[in-house]
């Protein structure tokens, strides 16, 4: 039985730690619709960039003559899977999920004989992976002194990786990231960014014709590697968000337990400062009667 | 016939125009050319240049670096990959444009020298139009 004073000393150390959770809940939220207006005001440049691109590339897409981007290297031995989880942890099974979600890919490509490589953004994932797959991390990009994720980190990303492709590095990336749907609700998803693949949208007859200026696959070989930063973009501004997210709803749950906590510790101790009382009452009383 | 057109200039991080515009002067990868209402539906990439937009009260003008515009019955749409008032635009940022230019020019591979040398040609004639001299 723990004595009164250790009682109160855990009372006032979990007030503490709730007040702690409380404040981060909040920064997170506040966090979150910064994060969510950016993904917000980034929705229309990559929707008509994936609406234009997917146009062109149904119209160039079968010929012998398309870009590498687009057609791939014609094999699928190497494969570069490119994590996105957050610099920070603290919030609940935000990067755990994502991981997941990689070792699961990791482990079917493996099956399949494939060689894989891993490029890590955000140190939390490089740290749950190395301990398995220290061996296949080739990369790693720090984004912890970014404040604001902007389109250039993007872009040196996007740099990056396609000057591996050029260079023969790999056949297939994919990203993974979490999607954003709500704060408690973030989905794991992978997306395959080279070579492009586009979500087919069947609006056939509503298609313009396009005069292109240069011609289309000029078009499409600028376009392309714009593309792959678009997506890189767009995975990082629901990264950034659903982190926030999943941080608020940790934090919230957090608050909460330790609100019952500090409930069912106050109970205790006053269940143990009565029991006091009445002890020293008997005490007092027994002696009295003996006289 | 219609007078005026929708008109949207979108960066990847935001929306930086939508209005009502007569005519809309795009800095094409081949030479430059005026959309205006009713123009025959075109996809054109952008070299850097000046973005002139024509309003019912005035003009308005954006520095533009690569992307492309897509001119459509509902009206154009410009995306950029960085886009700026030219009100806006100051020294520095155009000699950091021309710089990372100048970089990529040096970096390029043999069969790139030429759209990179064009590039950093191009940066430096908005600049000039502009009248910022880039040192």
């Amino acid at each position: 039985m723990p004595s009164l004073k250790d009682l109160k000393n855990r009372i006032e150390s979990v007030k503490s730690t709730r007040k702690i959770t409380k404040a981060m809940q909040m920064v997170a939220a506040a966090k979150l619709r910064r994060a969510q207006d950016a993904a917000e005001a980034a929705r229309p440049y990559a929707e008509r960039f994936n609406a234009v691109l997917s146009g062109l590339a149904a119209s160039v897409g079968e010929s012998d003559s398309a870009p590498r981007l687009l057609a791939g290297t014609g094999k699928s031995d190497v494969h570069l899977l490119v994590v996105m989880t957050s610099e920070r942890g603290l919030c609940g099974g935000f990067n755990s999920s994502i991981v997941k979600l990689a070792k699961a890919h990791i482990e079917k490509l493996k099956g399949q004989g494939k060689t894989i490589k891993v490029m890590t953004v955000g140190k939390k994932g490089r740290e749950q992976l190395r301990r398995e797959y220290g061996d296949l991390l080739m990369a790693h990009v720090d984004l912890t002194e970014v404040k604001r994720i902007g389109y250039e980190n993007a872009a040196d990303i996007s740099r990056d990786l396609l000057g591996r492709f050029d260079a023969d590095e790999f056949d297939v990336a994919t990203i993974f990231f979490n999607r954003f749907q709500s704060v408690i609700s973030q989905v794991p998803t992978a997306q395959q960014i080279i070579p492009a693949t586009f979500e087919a949208e069947e609006d056939a007859g509503a298609a313009t014709l396009y005069d292109y200026e240069p011609d289309e696959e000029a078009i499409l070989a600028d376009l392309l590697p714009r593309g792959v930063a678009t997506q890189v973009f767009t995975a990082l501004l629901e990264n950034a968000a659903s982190e926030q997210g999943a941080r608020m709803s940790a934090m919230d749950n957090a608050t909460r337990n330790a609100g019952e906590m500090i409930d069912k510790l106050t109970i205790q101790f006053n269940r143990s400062r009565q029991a006091v009382i009445t002890n020293e009452l008997i005490e007092i009383i027994s002696g009295a009667e003996a006289l | 016939m219609a007078e005026t057109m929708q008109f949207d200039l979108v960066s990847p991080e935001r929306r930086l125009a939508s209005l009502e515009a007569k005519a809309v002067r795009i800095p094409g990868a081949e030479g430059d050319m005026t959309a205006m209402p009713d123009h025959a539906p075109t996809i054109t990439t952008l070299r850097p240049g000046i973005l002139t937009v024509e309003t019912a009260s005035g003009s308005e003008e954006y520095l533009v670096t690569g992307g492309f515009a897509e001119i459509g019955a509902e009206g154009t749409t410009v995306l950029a990959e960085a886009a700026m008032p030219k009100a806006e635009v100051t020294q520095d940022y155009l000699n950091d444009l021309v710089a990372r230019a100048r970089e990529a020019q040096a970096n390029a591979k043999p069969e790139m020298t030429d759209a990179s040398a064009k590039l950093v040609a191009d940066m430096l004639a908005a600049g000039s139009q502009m009248g910022i001299t880039v040192n």
